[in-house]
């Protein structure tokens, strides 16, 4: 057995494999409509910024074999907090205190909810989702609250740094985190344990419940700081930010090659998974397709991207 | 960012164990642990005043016929159980086991049948696991892969440390499950039937790296009913009878079967049940033809015929194949090869429908898990496989009838419940089982196949059970019945099929067989034949 070379796992480089002829098609067919400029392929990554680092904390919740749909409605709330926070101080240290403790309570409150009271984490954070939205459209009574900071929109939004767009340099940094943090450290370990096998995980003298709540509050810190980045690059607080957006995650980390059921994943592979659903996006647009048509296709890609990676990975 | 996660290396302290374990190589016929005068009770008496010594380095054979009482002695020693009296003794001083952790501590780890390893995880993070070695402040992947390697190669288990667990074979993840557990500092391991689901090679693997452990010093405790495995590999051997000690000493110079004989020997179970000679017609057609039946490349070439009116028994140990075969008929296994006949007509399963359709039913080994949905009712339960053919139109379930029809089987079958609205889990093991018969007897099967139906019930209802079974038989239809207790098989089969290792190795009429001996004796090895 220990002679025998390693078989290539198409499983873990489905996403890679389809990235690149997803991405070969479009360019193909959408070359002359500007796909391939440089300026586009940035736009894209600037606008998938939020999803992407969302789906970082995305990777290590569903390798626990856990799911959080309170991301989209946080970004939000977290947006609404920090433009106000603006308005009255202008103090952004203050901001992103607020911003982030409110994701961090919000974690928390996710991880006891499923930890302590048990609930199933579909439901609990499915609650959560509702609560934060429903407050984020009360705090302001659906009012947006611009941002008149520079500097904040520059540092979270619209700036760059030697031509380099900000957002992109937070997602190179967030990705570099959590690569480190999944792969690198007893943590990542930890978290696919428990989600490969709670029990064995539990025997190994792993506090599986602390495991779960981390990974919650990372989520709500991220998704918290996704929010931040929203009212920087809108400069703007809006209660509708991050409408949708934790499917999109759920979508780019499966894509990515994380099991829902837990115990597989990678965060390197969420991030191929929703930069290929920004380029989908994208394409879509170039292409003429009316918003309608836009979501039927955008539906199908995903089913197809999915099953095609399941079958992968059955194959082996 | 994760505090809480950096802890101490854990090498160090594993390597002063494995000095510890060296030195204390030389100090065999020590006694590492002893358990005197347990007790335990369930309603009724388990264990009473067992006692039971292990020694530096040895493996220690546990043996014992069903409900002897050794699973629940394993319990207490590992913290599963708690004991109602007695006194467990690690290396000289009383220990406090309460708990699985207690038992953790002193050093005492059960290997579990199942695989409890991380199946998504490598062995070499499985092995590391809850434990992993930092080098600053991140996992050190090569030195733990290394370390992992040498564990693994100085118990002789060739594995790759990269590779998956859930890649692995049963075998080899039973072994990565053993050094895991060593190399947590395990020196008292239990093996609960650690063969059962192994290839003959992997049993060879398996008992290489039992006598590696040895010489390590580790002692070992072996589960089995086996006995050319137990005359094999144990140097010493402790047989159980009804929660007592009926014999203990040496391996070396005990024969099968005295073994058997301290096993049987006049066993409260023995003289339970009574075999009658019943009658059908042996000259008739078959009902239930197998030719040459491949379930897999182990479980190959089953062929035997089943009468109207007739049961017959398969026996066999665990692990020989007797589920997969039963399962493969019902069609929740797909076959590799072989013809199926019910009735004269060759019948092609496409899943457990085109099974029950063509009048085939499987009383499952799982009760808990695959006989019944243990959250609904008494009556869901027992219309489930029934609720097609009681729809109105099609459409909707007839609730009248569904009822009468539960009332009937629940009079009839003296199932004891508040209602047909209860909650099946509620009900004792006996009742439960009464209803996954009910359910397939509504079916009105051709042949009824039933896969240890008497597992974990009550003696009153094993008798009804087995009265049941002889009816739905006289009724002119087949019975497959399979069961570990070669009592029970004895008393209701009018044949029996031994079976050993995926392979049939005998058949012999109910009449043939002089005593459970014999047939003990003849399911222990894949040459002896009978008669």
């Amino acid at each position: 057995m220990p002679s025998k070379v390693k078989n290539i796992q198409w499983d873990k480089y489905m996403v890679y494999i389809i990235f690149v002829i997803v991405f070969a098609l479009f360019g193909i067919f959408l070359g002359n409509k500007g796909f391939l400029s440089s300026n586009n392929i940035m736009n894209v990554l600037r606008q998938t910024t939020t999803i992407s680092i969302v789906a970082v904390a995305g990777t290590f919740v569903m390798a626990s074999g856990q799911i959080d749909l309170s991301v989209g409605s946080v970004a939000a709330m977290t947006a609404m907090f920090v433009s106000l926070v603006l308005q009255s101080t202008n103090s952004i240290l203050l901001a992103l205190v607020v911003g982030l403790g409110f994701g961090l309570i919000v974690g928390l409150v996710n991880g006891l909810l499923v930890t302590k009271l048990r609930l199933p984490a579909f439901l609990a954070t499915m609650g959560m989702m509702q609560v934060v939205r429903g407050s984020a459209m009360w705090i302001t009574n659906t009012a947006a609250v611009p941002i008149a900071n520079k500097t904040y929109n520059n540092a979270f939004g619209i700036g760059s740094i030697f031509g380099i767009p900000v957002l992109i340099l937070w997602t190179i940094l967030f990705y570099v985190i959590g690569i480190l943090l999944f792969n690198k450290m007893p943590f990542g370990r930890h978290v696919l344990a428990t989600g490969g096998n709670e029990v064995s995980a539990g025997y190994s003298g792993i506090n599986t419940e602390k495991v779960k709540v981390a990974a919650f509050v990372m989520s709500g810190i991220l998704s918290a700081f996704a929010g931040i980045l929203y009212a920087g690059r809108m400069q703007a607080g809006r209660y509708s930010f991050g409408d949708g957006d934790e499917m999109s995650v759920i979508a780019a980390v499966v894509l990515g090659g994380t099991a829902m059921s837990g115990g597989t994943g990678s965060v390197i592979g969420a991030l191929f998974g929703s930069v290929l659903m920004g380029f989908i996006n994208n394409a879509l647009i170039l292409a003429g397709l009316s918003t309608a048509q836009q979501t039927i296709v955008k539906g199908g890609i995903i089913i197809a991207a999915v099953a095609l990676s399941n079958l992968a990975q059955k194959k082996k | 960012m994760y505090t809480m996660y950096r802890r101490r290396s854990g090498w160090q302290k594993r390597q002063k164990i494995k000095n510890y374990q060296m030195e204390s190589v030389n100090k065999m016929n020590q006694n590492v642990l002893e358990m005197r005068g347990i007790e335990k009770a369930f309603a009724v008496p388990v264990l009473k005043g067992v006692d039971f010594s292990l020694k530096q380095g040895e493996v220690h054979a546990l043996v014992g016929g069903n409900g002897a009482g050794k699973s629940t002695l394993m319990k207490i020693m590992t913290g599963v159980y708690s004991k109602d009296a007695g006194d467990i003794f690690v290396r000289g001083n009383k220990a406090d086991i309460n708990h699985i952790h207690d038992a953790k501590d002193y050093g005492i780890a059960m290997i579990f049948q199942e695989m409890s390893l991380v199946q998504t995880m490598s062995v070499a993070e499985n092995i590391f696991l809850g434990q992993e070695v930092l080098k600053n402040g991140f996992c050190d992947t090569a030195f733990m892969t290394e370390k992992a390697a040498e564990v693994l190669e100085d118990l002789g288990i060739q594995v790759n440390p990269l590779a998956k667990v859930g890649e692995l074979s049963v075998g080899l993840g039973q072994m990565v499950e053993i050094a895991k557990a060593v190399s947590k500092d395990a020196k008292i391991l239990v093996l609960d039937e650690p063969t059962a689901s192994l290839s003959d090679s992997e049993i060879k693997q398996l008992f290489r790296m039992i006598r590696n452990l040895k010489k390590k010093g580790v002692s070992m405790v072996y589960i089995s009913h086996r006995m050319n495995e137990i005359l094999e590999i144990a140097d010493s051997i402790t047989i159980l009878r009804d929660g007592n000690v009926v014999h203990t000493g040496k391996v070396f110079g005990i024969t099968m079967d005295e073994i058997i004989g301290y096993v049987i020997g006049g066993s409260s179970s023995n003289n339970q049940f009574v075999w009658k000679e019943r009658e059908y017609n042996r000259e008739g057609p078959d009902l239930l033809t197998v030719e040459h039946l491949k379930v897999n490349d182990w479980i190959n070439d089953i062929s035997f015929s089943l009468k109207s009116g007739e049961i017959l028994g398969l026996a066999g140990l665990m692990g020989s194949g007797r589920t997969e075969i039963l399962e493969t008929l019902f069609g929740v296994r797909k076959k590799e090869a072989g013809i199926i006949k019910l009735a004269g007509k060759a019948i092609i399963h496409k899943g457990s429908k085109s099974a029950v359709d063509s009048g085939l039913a499987l009383v499952p080994e799982d009760r808990r898990r695959q006989g019944l949905i243990l959250d609904h009712s008494v009556k869901e339960n027992t219309i489930l496989p029934k609720i097609k053919k009681i729809a109105k139109n099609k459409f909707f379930i007839d609730e009248k009838t569904a009822n009468s029809i539960v009332e009937e089987n629940i009079k009839k079958l003296n199932v004891v419940t508040d209602g047909i609205h209860k909650r099946i889990n509620l009900l004792s093991g006996g009742n439960q089982q009464k209803i996954v018969i009910a359910k397939w007897l509504n079916m009105n099967p051709l042949v009824m196949m039933l896969d240890e139906p008497t597992a974990g019930v009550d003696i009153g209802a094993k008798g009804e059970i087995i009265e049941l079974i002889r009816q739905f038989a006289d009724a002119g239809k087949g019975v497959i019945f399979v069961s570990s207790e070669l009592a029970e098989l004895m008393a209701v089969s009018d044949r029996i099929i031994t079976l050993y290792s995926g392979k049939i190795t005998g058949e012999i009429e109910r009449k043939g067989i002089k005593s459970e001996e014999e047939l003990q004796y003849a399911i222990q090895s894949e040459k002896y034949s009978m008669g």
